[in-house]
């Protein structure tokens, strides 16, 4: 046996514009999970769409178990024993958990001269698989009536199922809650005691700790090393991910809590099983931080402040007066902005320039004569923004789409500044960018607390909660279960076990 | 270096794939026909352009939100007939309003635009507020709209028209037909709405994304409502347009006018998916189909095998346009 499964030797591979892979290695061992780092944009996904045969590399070779191979489209990669959990999903929605796993290799059986879909043993199939991974979904129920990090666990198991000897994991946790991730992780080693070779991409430190065994670090398309994962401190990867000492990646908090902004009173949805009874007060130039597990209903909570979603009852009170939210723009016009947790789904319109992605919650207020779009004074906007946030682009005439996830993110909260609102709700604001924009958006964050901005943030961070929150209300299952006010008594533990009060 | 300039050149063709088809057409048709390079032969495509183009900018709004408009053609129909009926000459044997004197043609103008646009904001009701898809939508009120029609008019042709309403095709301003100058107009007009009015940019934003642009504070249900009762009434002026330069109308009139818009729109770059397109797009795509029609008579090709020509027209046209979208890999 060869001693790598998997090796890639000198991938290059251009776009227009843009050299995103030069002379790029990667070898991976049978038996191990190879963690690949580097920030966004640094061409961990596009090797990964090198090797899965979705993009054509321009240079470099694959070997498999030794022997060079050749990999023509993302079938051929499945026949050869590669599979793939996407960072992005691209489920079937409206068809079931069993025919999303079995998509493309049907379970078929003779019905006279007939080949038809043998239904009963798709399910079956997919029943045990799921089993294999602590799932107790039923097969036969519609994808779409999944969470998102439970069709997650329905990909990584249509991974597992295809019997793969390399697996690869791009971000598989980024929507998973711990007790997911546990999962995940024990099926990893399931996996890696059998011999399967995992490739494992990930932004979070502690879990590439937990369960890797090298790590390759790339940075801006180039290979920068290869490490036994216990050679490397975390200061160490980050340093080596973005070429500098990171020395805290928190700014001070230098920011003056003043008196109470918005009053929250049994916020309930119409959902039974969606948040409940919700009450909190947020301060001018506080950060508030929500935390929780995944399925805490935060996002659903935030959505229904902001008029996303209905609510069955409560009270919302803005500078001491009563407001009704029924749609994002009452929201506005009672001074709420809110930063979305699904970036692509309701943040970004990514056919649309940089422009018109800021310009879209504010062109009511550049106006002449009352409805003619005053250009000159939008564009000026932007600039000033694009420069003040380090929006990486040629001009803000550029597709949104081209941006990578930092930089969208940054457009984002370009268009919020635009509008300027009292109250600023970031729902995941740092989720799969990379560590230099976080850091950024950190920064933005503490100079809007500074100029008395209300800010609310719901992470699943845990380091970026406390980190970056002066308070933190915690939520479990649709309910507020605490509430930690002294910067000294939060710790990871008091907020877990607020999380888990079901 | 010479593989670099191969994909210059091809990056150009695709970009201006319709433009380059427009133009190899009008030359080689210019070079083998003798009458293909005439004032008056352009003056006349023009204004065959200038109605087509009215209902293509209608629709191209429709388009860019991502929906479509299947009740334009019966739209155009319904309007040239209200139009004519209250348009006829007084001593007009066949008169539909026997005795009633004829009215102002812009009063009809307006009278006619009104109603579709109401029509039409009933089609963007459902679409906006009941969540009832477009193509379903546009579908019923193509029917509703037909009906409507024939019960107005008993099916009966209309014709007879005041001149003052036969000057709208039949008037010149320097030199040009009033149509032209309509259609003119038109254009100017949605492109300041499309580029310098907020209505404009959220039309744009609803189609790329229509969930994004609710959470950034559009008013998406107002603005599709808008879309579809400014389309109708874009639908209204091209009917009546038609019956001016006809002189007569009959309910069947601008009958599957509404496929010609839409791939007028998407041979000119108006993406189907929604979210892009431009009011050049509407032209380039109107000026290509008509373009053809004029060539292909010119060319002596037979009149039902021209229908063919279009299609493959599209296809080829849509194929390469598209490329410009489809992400490279």
């Amino acid at each position: 046996m060869a001693e790598y499964k998997l090796e890639l030797k000198g991938v290059s591979k251009s776009f227009p514009g843009v050299k995103a892979l030069e002379k790029v290695n990667l070898s991976v061992r049978p038996g191990t999970v190879h963690a690949l780092m580097g920030e966004n944009g640094a061409g961990k996904s596009t090797l990964m769409k090198c090797l899965f045969g979705i993009y054509s590399m321009d240079e470099g070779q694959i070997f498999l178990n030794g022997e060079p191979v050749e990999i023509k489209n993302p079938d051929d990669a499945m026949k050869k024993g590669i599979a793939m959990v996407h960072q992005e999903l691209q489920p079937v929605l409206a068809r079931s958990i069993s025919e999303n796993m079995y998509l493309g290799r049907f379970p078929v059986k003779h019905f006279g001269p007939l080949q038809v879909i043998d239904h009963k043993a798709m399910n079956q199939e997919t029943e045990k698989w799921l089993k294999e991974l602590g799932l107790d979904y039923d097969p036969k129920a519609l994808l779409g009536s999944l969470s998102i990090g439970q069709m997650q666990m329905v990909e990584i198991a249509k991974a597992v199922s295809h019997d793969a000897t390399i697996i690869i994991f791009d971000e598989p946790t980024s929507s998973l809650s711990d007790k997911e991730v546990d999962f995940l992780f024990k099926v990893m080693n399931d996996l890696r005691d059998r011999g399967v070779a995992m490739i494992y991409i990930s932004h979070k430190m502690d879990e590439i700790k937990r369960i890797s065994d090298d790590i390759t670090i790339m940075r801006d398309g180039t290979y920068v090393g290869t490490w036994a994962a216990d050679a490397l401190t975390t200061d160490e990867i980050i340093a080596k991910m973005v070429g500098r000492e990171l020395t805290n990646i928190y700014p001070e908090h230098n920011h003056e809590i003043g008196d109470v902004i918005m009053e929250v009173d049994g916020l309930t949805s119409i959902h039974p099983k969606s948040f409940r009874n919700i009450s909190f007060k947020l301060k001018k130039g506080e950060i508030l931080g929500f935390g929780g597990l995944v399925g805490a209903q935060r996002t659903e909570l935030m959505e229904g402040l902001f008029g996303i979603r209905h609510l069955a009852s409560g009270t919302i009170k803005i500078h001491g007066k009563n407001v009704t939210i029924k749609k994002p723009a009452d929201a506005m016009n009672a001074g709420i902005g809110m930063i979305t947790e699904d970036r692509r789904g309701t943040g970004i319109v990514g056919c649309l320039s940089i422009k018109d992605n800021v310009g879209i919650s504010v062109y009511n207020k550049f106006l002449q004569a009352g409805f003619v779009l005053n250009h000159p004074a939008i564009n000026k906007v932007v600039d000033d923004s694009i420069e003040k946030l380090r929006i990486k682009t040629p001009s803000m005439k550029e597709l949104i789409q081209n941006l990578s996830g930092g930089n969208q993110q940054k457009v984002i909260v370009a268009r919020w500044l635009a509008n300027d609102p009292d109250i600023l709700i970031m729902d995941e604001p740092t989720r799969g960018i990379d560590v230099g924009a976080k850091h950024e958006i950190y920064e933005i964050m503490e100079e809007l607390a500074q100029q008395g901005k209300a800010i609310i943030m719901i992470s699943s961070e845990m380091p970026e909660l406390l980190g970056m929150a002066d308070r933190v209300c915690v939520m479990c299952d649709g309910k507020l279960t605490g509430e930690i006010d002294k910067k000294e008594e939060m710790t990871q533990e008091k907020v877990m076990s607020y999380a888990t009060m079901f | 270096m010479k593989n670099a300039s191969n994909k210059k050149i091809a990056d150009f063709l695709i970009n201006n794939g319709v433009i380059i088809v427009m133009f190899v057409l009008v030359i080689y048709t210019g070079t083998t026909s003798k009458n293909f390079f005439t004032i008056n032969n352009f003056l006349n495509l023009f204004s065959n352009m200038s109605y087509r183009l009215v209902i293509a900018l209608g629709i191209a709004g429709c388009v860019i939100t991502g929906g479509c408009d299947l009740s334009a053609g019966r739209m155009i129909g319904f309007a040239a007939c209200l139009a004519g009926t209250l348009l006829q000459k007084l001593d007009y044997s066949g008169k539909f309003f026997p005795g009633m004197a004829p009215l102002n043609p812009f009063l009809v103008l307006l009278i006619v635009m009104l109603v579709s646009a109401a029509f039409g904001a009933i089609t963007g009701f459902f679409i906006a507020y009941l969540s009832v898809p477009p193509f379903i939508s546009t579908l019923a009120m193509m029917e509703i709209i037909y009906g409507i029609g024939l019960i107005y008019t008993g099916a009966t042709p209309l014709g007879g028209y005041v001149e003052s309403y036969t000057l709208f095709s039949s008037g010149k301003f320097l030199g040009i037909s009033w149509l032209i100058w309509i259609a003119v107009l038109v254009g100017a007009i949605t492109w300041f709405i499309f580029n310098m009015t907020r209505h404009g940019k959220y039309m744009y934003a609803i189609g790329g994304n229509p969930q994004s642009a609710e959470v950034a504070g559009v008013p998406v249900k107002r603005n599709l409502v808008i879309i579809y009762s400014k389309a109708a009434a874009f639908y209204a002026l091209a009917g009546f347009m038609l019956g001016a330069k006809a002189g007569g109308a009959s309910i069947n009139t601008g009958l599957g006018y509404e496929m010609e818009a839409i791939a007028a729109c998407a041979l000119g770059g108006v993406s189907v998916t929604g979210g892009r397109g431009k009011v050049s797009s509407a032209v380039i795509g109107v000026a290509v189909l008509e373009l053809l029609k004029v060539a292909l008579q010119f060319l002596g090709v037979d009149a039902n095998a021209q229908y063919i020509a279009i299609g493959i027209v599209i296809f080829v046209a849509i194929s390469l346009d598209i490329r410009k979208y489809v992400a490279k890999k």
